[in-house]
């Protein structure tokens, strides 16, 4: 059975406490944070990007799985802040990772689900037998407008995940996907900020994604919320993704160990990736974990995966996401924050 | 720098791939044609690791243009397990902390943009290892 046979996640080390960036605005910081449930979050420097965060990554999911990077047949980057208009990050990550150039190389954009459907194809690929290995990443340096409710959950980081047959650390047991045309967030050509419709991309565009990808997968595979160890769903705020999890049946427990938006914001097409990386540091031989992303658009993916007893022994191969989250931080102010993430406008 | 020459330079800046002297076994990044220790001219690639030791550094207070956004930060000569020494920018602390000994990592950085419009240039940078 395929599986993942390696992964890895990269958080910049960069930080804005949700207090600065509503101190800036004249906002009440105690509110952002009960109605959000959100922290602080991590700032990509101005040296860091879509690609250097999927090198970062990817190396460490080669770590883990232990392979020749050339025997990677494909190779595959979801997210919404490609630093090109036109040429893929995935040249350059391929390149730098030692990967190729025999390798189907491409970019993937669906709003924060475009890691998840990065790693959906790859796993397609390894289980058709075009490739021995395939990796999809899902990465971003999110961008949210200034004062925008965003702003405070924006953030930067990936997961890069190794898909292939043998030595896999976690069986794939199902995937499925939910689809729907449904205009919540865009963010159209040229724009440098993308825009949103407030509570309408709550209820229709969110809980109705997630909720109809997990059912689905729960009645395909036969299991209940109760057979899994963990789950991470998509983390646009913190509220979202402890509020889907509560509906469908599963508990704070299962929640917690995938739910890193607090302290690193929602990292876009990087965020349920993440969660899941967190999980798989931590998980134990044959427990059962759920994965549902969500990409506004709209649509989400669903995995159902099961640890193998290989998991406890490579993991220690690379560094953990609580120890990117947890590990040394440099707190910015607002006017830093404004010029890492290019805000401030200059001449020529 | 045009983007031909920046191209040329991918392995040595992307996979840090350096020369090590058949003769000697001098390690030199980025690779050579003639190993400035014996003068030999068979080099074997070699992927530096991606780890080292600062051996000096300075912080740049005055940049050039692209970096002035960045200033104040510290450069430093970074000398790798193999042997090599580059200089690179230590990225992701307080320049004043940079100094002899130093432990690092080396990671995947933007270095520059050609301007606005033109092409991304990538490499490493270093970071403390804490």
């Amino acid at each position: 059975m395929a599986g993942i046979v390696g992964y890895g996640a990269f958080i910049p080390r960069h930080r804005i406490k949700a207090e600065e960036i509503a101190r800036q605005w004249g906002k009440d910081a105690a509110a952002i944070r009960r109605g959000l449930l959100l922290e602080e979050k991590s700032v990509p420097g101005l040296d860091e990007d879509t690609i250097t965060i999927s090198v970062e990554a990817g190396r460490a999911a080669l770590e883990r799985a232990g392979i020749d990077p050339r025997l990677v047949g494909a190779l595959y980057i979801g997210s919404e802040s490609h630093p090109y208009a036109v040429k893929p990050s995935g040249t350059v990550v391929a390149e730098a990772l030692g990967v190729g150039p025999e390798v189907h190389v491409a970019d993937f954009e669906f709003a924060c689900k475009a890691g998840t459907e990065a790693m959906f194809v790859a796993l397609s690929v390894v289980e058709s037998g075009r490739a021995e290995y395939a990796m999809g990443i899902g990465a971003d340096t999110s961008q949210g407008a200034p004062n925008d409710a965003l702003e405070y959950s924006a953030s930067a980081g990936g997961a890069a995940y190794l898909f292939g047959k043998p030595h896999v650390l976690a069986e794939v047991v199902e995937t499925y996907s939910y689809t729907t045309d449904t205009p919540d967030f865009w963010r159209r050509e040229g724009e440098f900020y993308p825009r949103h419709t407030g509570r309408f991309t709550g209820e229709p565009a969110y809980f109705r994604h997630i909720t109809a990808a997990t059912k689905a997968i729960l009645e395909r595979t036969g299991l209940k919320p109760s057979d899994f160890r963990y789950a991470v769903f998509h983390m646009p705020n913190g509220k979202f993704p402890l509020s889907v999890g509560a509906d469908l049946g599963f508990t704070k427990k299962q929640l917690e160990t995938g739910w890193v938006v607090p302290t690193m914001g929602n990292t876009y097409s990087g965020s349920s990736p993440t969660g899941l990386a967190a999980i798989l540091d931590v998980a134990d031989p044959d427990d059962l974990i759920l994965i549902t992303s969500f990409g506004s658009g709209a649509g989400s993916d669903s995995f159902v995966l099961r640890a193998t007893e290989l998991l406890p022994e490579r993991r220690g191969r690379a560094p953990t996401v609580r120890s990117m989250l947890e590990g040394p931080r440099r707190y910015l102010t607002y006017g830093q924050y404004a010029n890492y993430r290019e805000k401030i406008l200059l001449n020529e | 720098m045009p983007s031909p020459r920046y191209w040329r330079e991918v392995p040595a800046r992307y996979r840090l791939e350096a020369g090590r002297c058949v003769g000697c076994g001098a390690v030199v990044y980025p690779a050579r044609r003639i190993c400035p220790a014996c003068r030999g001219q068979q080099f074997e690639r070699l992927a530096l690791s991606r780890r080292g030791t600062v051996v000096t550094s300075t912080v740049i207070h005055v940049a050039p243009t692209e970096f002035q956004m960045e200033a104040p930060y510290a450069m430093a000569v970074v000398e790798t397990p193999e042997g090599a020494r580059l200089m690179v920018q230590v990225a992701d602390c307080e320049p004043n902390e940079v100094g002899p000994g130093m432990e690092v990592a080396l990671e995947f950085r933007r270095i520059r943009k050609e301007g606005k419009s033109g092409i991304l240039c990538y490499g490493h940078k270093a970071v403390p290892v804490r």
